[in-house]
């Protein structure tokens, strides 16, 4: 349905151009859900915009690349052509919804609007499926509510209603771009489970970015591992928790605070920092931090290889190189633990 | 309990809803609403909760910095309320904080041994400040030639490296940190919590460590505390409150947290609570959950619990139908939507 093709996405910027996006491929099929992680900075928000052409240009340029959609390269349509497809066939909604929700409105006319603009439609006819959509996101009381403006909502609410607004005329394809991020555990629980809700009552395919492996692991189908503006991993979700071949993959998932740990356990942190888009190192953008790195790996940039199973990683280690490394750094790990 | 370094009884803290022109008071929110706690020298007390449930307010005034409507905050079995300036200056030695935003709380246009030396000169600890400071920011991993920078040519993680070495620069016996870790990128936020505990046991420092997530608090504290609505819902030794958490509202936090294991996420019960937080200006009767609580009576509506203990010497729990072990796992139908 969705297939990238070696897209690069450059910021011009006073310290320098950026490539938020370097190179980037993937597709994405009906109804299915691909979860896109990554750290801060490492090109999530600005590809996913990408997709909709939704980066302000300038500083935004699309130096290279494809983006197929159903058989036409967005990159090719003009804005009015793009617009229809906006909110029609593809859909987004953002991290933060009170900035996505016009404040002087009330939420009814909105969901009404965005229901108009693509559909012919009666007013009333809007107003039930306005209605019907607010039911469905989870909304208590629906009826009252659609007088009410959005600073009367609370956050979680808000990105039901932005859930509601994207879903309004049923898209092949849902972008959320960290919908859960800014609120809490409790009403993040809710929105995921009406996301799962939604895709199965819609077939709706959707791109999940998000920073927590967590939210990856419940709701995605295949998951791509995003570090500096590249995908470095690319596999069915199982495969990339459990039989990831790609040492930042491994360090990332070593180092997240998690339940399921002992108490009091050390954390294994990833040494370093992220690296400089303007001015990354040269080699492998992981090198500097990775503990498996080899003289080679500061020399030759790798590309994506493949493991079968629709499983690709960026990393010039094979299998049984990088099996028997983990096996040195953990031995390693262990003797020190025991001094 | 006279071991106590800190000890925080029945506290209340309500701010005023002041509404129209003469300002006449409406009502009060009720951000701290009824708070007992109390923390060890050299322990760590996680305490957790969501957006709003009063966890900023309640370091505030252990901090003196927020006035208490009542209830009492004792340091070391003395209580801070009724100091005198000298004690107070003392306080501001002795009791120091971490903040979430790493950015707004340091003076951006201070060089980073500025930030470190300023409790240093204020407080005139030491003849030889430059030697002091090189040794906190190697304390705290800050490499001695980032010494002249300024906070913005530095990334969260190391600005929050910056905060914790002002921090500790003075010695203090305890040290209040406000989602110190919330705001960090995943990669770097281990880096920051094994900070923690190293300078935990290098310099026997006591925490209190505020956070929305229960799993950073399971790999720093030794006690935890939930909170909801201002008030304290759950409390107990990390121990029994991870291997039994009794509370629903607990059960809920702890299934809502998303587990990096797809297999584990497949199978595993969830208990999803309905509605939103209510507000702390306008708090439910009776048990301030009820309104979410998938296990709710009509008798929690009316009467309000008391932290008691059930079992356990050391967890207590607000509740008047704590959860059994095995509940949530067994899926028991009540319990799950
Ligand atoms: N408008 C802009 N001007 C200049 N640089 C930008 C702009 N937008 C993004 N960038 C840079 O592009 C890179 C990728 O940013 P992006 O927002 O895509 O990261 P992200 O992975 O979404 O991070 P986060 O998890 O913080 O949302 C970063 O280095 C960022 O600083
Ligand atoms: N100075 C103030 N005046 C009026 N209300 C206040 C004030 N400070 C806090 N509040 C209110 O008190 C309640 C508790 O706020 P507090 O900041 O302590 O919560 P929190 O648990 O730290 O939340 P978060 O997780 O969002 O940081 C909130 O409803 C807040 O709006
Ligand atoms: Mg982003
Ligand atoms: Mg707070």
């Amino acid at each position: 349905m969705l297939e990238v093709k070696n897209l690069k996405v450059h910021l011009d910027t006073a310290s320098g151009i950026v490539k938020a996006v370097d190179g980037v491929s993937f597709h994405v099929k009906a109804g299915e859900t691909v979860g896109i992680v990554g750290e801060s900075g490492s090109g999530k928000s600005v590809l996913a915009h990408s997709l909709m052409q939704l980066n302000p240009v300038p500083p935004a340029t699309y130096p290279q690349g494809e983006i197929i959609f159903e058989n036409r390269n967005l990159l090719d349509l003009k804005e009015k052509e793009l617009r229809k497809i906006r909110g029609n066939e593809i859909a987004m909604i953002f991290q933060d919804p009170m900035s996505s929700l016009n404040p002087v409105f009330k939420i009814g006319n909105q969901l009404m609007e965005a229901i108009r603009t693509h559909q012919s439609m009666s007013r009333q006819n809007a107003e039930e499926k306005a209605l019907e959509l607010l039911k469905d996101v989870g909304i208590p009381d629906p009826k009252s509510r659609l007088n009410d403006y959005p600073h009367q909502f609370s956050g979680g609410m808000r990105q039901r209603v932005l859930i509601a607004i994207a879903l309004a005329c049923q898209p092949k394809l849902l972008i959320a771009d960290e919908p859960t991020t800014a609120l809490d555990v409790t009403i993040q629980a809710q929105i995921l489970e009406l996301m799962k809700d939604i895709q199965k009552k819609y077939g709706t395919a959707i791109i999940i970015i998000t920073h927590d492996l967590g939210v990856v692991a419940q709701l995605a189908d295949r998951v791509l591992v995003m570090y500096s503006g590249r995908i470095v991993e690319e596999g069915i979700t199982g495969d990339i928790f459990y039989h990831t071949s790609m040492p930042y993959t491994w360090s990332l998932l070593r180092s997240l605070p998690r339940l399921d740990s002992d108490i009091h356990q050390r954390l294994k942190s990833i040494q370093g920092q992220p690296p400089n888009l303007v001015d990354p190192p040269k080699g492998c953008n992981f090198s500097p931090r990775c503990p498996f790195v080899t003289e080679q790996c500061l020399e030759v940039d790798p590309s994506l290889v493949d493991r079968g199973n629709g499983h690709r990683a960026a990393c010039i280690l094979s299998e049984s190189e990088y099996e028997e490394r983990k096996h040195e750094i953990q031995d390693i790990e262990r003797e020190g633990v025991e001094q | 309990m006279s071991e106590a370094l800190l000890e925080v009884r029945d506290l209340e803290v309500y701010f005023p809803i002041k509404k129209g022109v003469l300002k006449k008071t409406t009502g009060n929110v009720k951000a701290v609403n009824g708070l007992n706690l109390s923390v060890n020298k050299g322990e760590t007390l996680g305490i957790v909760g969501e957006s709003g449930c009063g966890k900023s307010t309640l370091a505030r005034t252990i901090l003196g910095l927020e006035k208490p409507t009542s209830g009492d905050i004792l340091i070391e079995g003395e209580s801070i309320l009724n100091y005198s300036a000298k004690q107070m200056h003392r306080l501001r030695r002795d009791v120091q904080m971490v903040f979430q935003d790493p950015f707004t709380s340091l003076n951006p246009r201070m060089k980073v041994s500025e930030i470190i030396a300023a409790p240093l000169k204020a407080y005139k600890m030491t003849d030889n400040i430059e030697q002091r400071v090189k040794e906190l920011m190697d304390l705290v991993g800050l490499k001695p030639e980032y010494h002249d920078r300024l906070p913005h040519e530095f990334s969260g993680g190391q600005r929050q490296r910056i905060g914790i070495a002002r921090a500790i620069a003075l010695k203090p016996k305890l040290i209040v940190c406000d989602e110190p870790v919330s705001a960090l990128d995943v990669s770097v936020q281990a880096q920051v919590i094994n900070l923690f505990e190293d300078l935990q046991k290098e310099l026997d420092l006591t925490y209190v460590f505020i956070a929305h997530d229960l799993s950073v608090i399971k790999h720093i504290a030794d006690k935890v505390s939930v909170m909801y609505l201002g008030k304290m819902m759950e409390r107990s030794d990390s121990e029994s409150f991870y291997n039994h958490a009794q509370h629903p509202y607990t059960n809920a936090l702890l299934s809502a947290i998303p587990l990096p294991d797809p297999g584990k996420e497949k199978t595993r019960e969830r208990i999803v609570l309905k509605g939103e937080l209510p507000s702390p200006a306008n708090p439910p009767t009776g048990c301030v959950f009820h309104t979410r609580c998938p296990i709710a009576r009509d008798y929690c509506k009316e009467n309000t619990p008391q932290l008691e203990r059930k079992g356990n010497e050391e967890h207590e729990v607000a509740c008047f139908f704590p959860i059994e072990k095995g509940m949530v796992e067994a899926g028991s139908e009540n319990l799950l939507r």
